[in-house]
């Protein structure tokens, strides 16, 4: 299922698994990722799952890249190793326009009003690709056809944290003051990474379902956990 | 057990707690920080009689004024530092690779570092922290690790854990090995650039900027210019990466880096060559040079045989 695995530098290898970005193909990287953290392999370091391409980071006094390249391409995936654990996980969202930092951007560029972006956007179910970037964030995806615009031209130098925002067909939360440069519409009082909780320090976990769900200033304040 | 506690007057640039690093944690976000400069990090521990994974401060350009403030330390300094001592009020002027002995109210003042940019504090016994996800290093980007996650503050107090007094004076010969060039493995994106740009990047000098810190060195140099796209999807990124975005600056990632990135990856620094490489301060030039896998798993294993030849010789 990996199409090709070359190296990144002399400690890693790149396992690529193709150029679509789409849940079936990142099902699969999740799947290889899951079960290379599951066999426990000597020397492996890090493993960094994303879209479409696994990385793995080793230890060179332990093993080299042909070794474990033999390894890796050695496993046997088949579809009983799929962990069904994933969970539903809803993320309360305000939207007041203090939070939608980008709201009216997104309202020129998009010719939609506030009120159908939203519509558009919240109560829907959203798959994980992937988490990182900065701890615990997640990459989130497909946002609806309509609602999909670039980048900002210029990032913000700081997102606040827990603001959460859309690029392209992906939603994210910045689970840590952050610079940017996704179109910021809401923020979420929930806390997402939680660094003394050392078991579980991540809510959402690639291959869970979010689902974004709107609450008033009030609410937001009564539930602040950041 | 004797207390022995330290009080931190001035604290110095970025100075953080690390360790050998963390991990495990990349696919949460949490990149492997840990020591930049791992072989000076290794020695500094190994002169105070340390075991390799004791958490030692790490400071750039400048390290913290530290006063003794309940009993007695035995501490050394690795990297190239200037600072200085103040023991029974008299002044010494203090040599790095060398561990001393220190009492109530004596002083150690890390002055500046000599032409590099990180230098190393560790204490006999180690300091009495907290590890967070296996590891003291502190992420200051996500709060993790040591210190609640956050730098070395002024006026914070730490303290020893119980060590042996009766030590005996250790000390090393070395000298910081200056590199003239970085040599680097082809990147997963590396025919993404014109045959011009590579040239350049193989050819011209790279000035290291003012906005290199411990998550990324920024360089400005010729324009690396692509062909192809200037973004990729984001995928995973590991330290010595070096990634070129749209305006044809080069980064490179270091131990703090963000786990993902979009730009594309013309080459990644090698293992034997990354402890040199943090080492270049600001203001000065590199050069890259290309080589194979094969060679660059033969210069880790001889980098892994002299660090731990410097070590057997403490």
């Amino acid at each position: 299922m990996i199409k090709n695995i070359s190296n990144l530098g002399d400690a890693a290898l790149y396992c690529d698994f193709g150029n679509d970005v789409n849940q079936k193909t990142n099902t699969k990287v999740i799947r290889y990722f899951e079960n290379i953290k599951y066999q426990k392999i000597k020397g492996i370091n890090n493993l960094i799952p994303s879209y479409n391409k696994l990385i793995i980071s080793f230890d060179l006094n332990v093993i080299n890249f042909v070794e474990l390249k033999k390894k890796i391409e050695d496993i046997n995936i088949s579809e009983k190793d799929i962990k069904q654990n994933h969970k539903i996980i809803k993320i309360p969202t305000c939207c007041d326009d203090e939070y939608a930092l980008d709201i009216e951007r997104l309202s020129s560029k998009l010719k939609l009003t506030k009120k159908e972006i939203l519509e558009k956007y919240l109560n829907k179910k959203y798959f994980c690709y992937m988490t990182g970037f900065i701890a615990g964030m997640p990459f989130l995806g497909d946002i609806d056809k309509k609602i999909r615009l670039e980048r900002l031209e210029t990032p913000r130098v700081k997102v606040p944290k827990g603001a959460v925002g859309i690029t392209e067909q992906f939603t994210n939360i910045y689970t840590f003051e952050s610079p940017g440069g996704w179109n910021i519409l809401g923020s979420t009082p929930i806390k997402i990474f939680n660094q003394k909780n050392e078991k579980q320090p991540i809510l959402i976990n690639p291959g869970d379902t979010v689902l974004f769900y709107e609450i008033n200033k009030k609410e937001y304040i009564k539930l602040n956990e950041n | 057990m004797k207390i022995n506690k330290i009080k931190v007057l001035r604290e110095g640039i970025n100075s953080t707690f690390q360790d050998l690093g963390r991990n495990n944690f990349y696919h949460i976000g949490l990149p492997f920080s840990g020591a930049m400069d791992k072989r000076n990090y290794l020695i500094a521990n190994q002169l105070v009689g340390n075991k390799h994974n004791e958490a030692v401060i790490e400071f750039a350009y400048q390290g913290p004024l530290i006063k003794i403030e309940v009993g007695n330390i035995n501490f050394a300094i690795s990297g190239d530092i200037k600072f200085n001592i103040k023991k029974n009020g008299k002044l010494i002027i203090g040599d790095c690779y060398k561990n001393y002995n220190l009492s109530k109210n004596d002083e150690v003042d890390i002055v500046s570092t000599n032409n590099s940019v990180y230098g190393y504090f560790a204490v006999s016994g180690g300091f009495d922290l907290k590890k967070n996800f296996g590891s003291f290093s502190t992420h200051v980007r996500s709060n993790v690790g040591a210190n609640n996650g956050n730098k070395i503050q002024k006026n914070e107090q730490f303290f020893i854990k119980d060590f042996k007094e009766n030590y005996s004076n250790k000390s090393l010969k070395y000298m910081n090995s200056k590199i003239e060039y970085i040599r680097i493995l082809k990147g997963t994106n590396f025919d993404y650039f014109f045959e011009q740009s590579i040239k350049e990047f193989t050819s011209k000098e790279f000035l290291v900027t003012k906005l290199s810190d411990r998550m990324g060195m920024r360089l400005q140099g010729p324009k690396i210019t692509n062909l192809k796209e200037t973004n990729i999807r984001s995928e995973g990124l590991i330290k010595g990466v070096i990634q070129v975005p749209a305006d044809g600056n080069p980064i490179i990632m270091l131990s703090d880096h963000g786990t993902i990135g979009g730009y594309p990856k013309i080459g990644v620094v090698v293992s034997a060559d990354y402890d040199r490489l943090v080492q270049i301060p600001s203001g000065k030039k590199i050069k890259f040079k290309f080589i194979e896998l094969k060679e660059a798993e033969k210069l880790y294993k001889l980098y892994q045989m002299e660090t731990e030849n410097l070590l057997s010789q403490i």
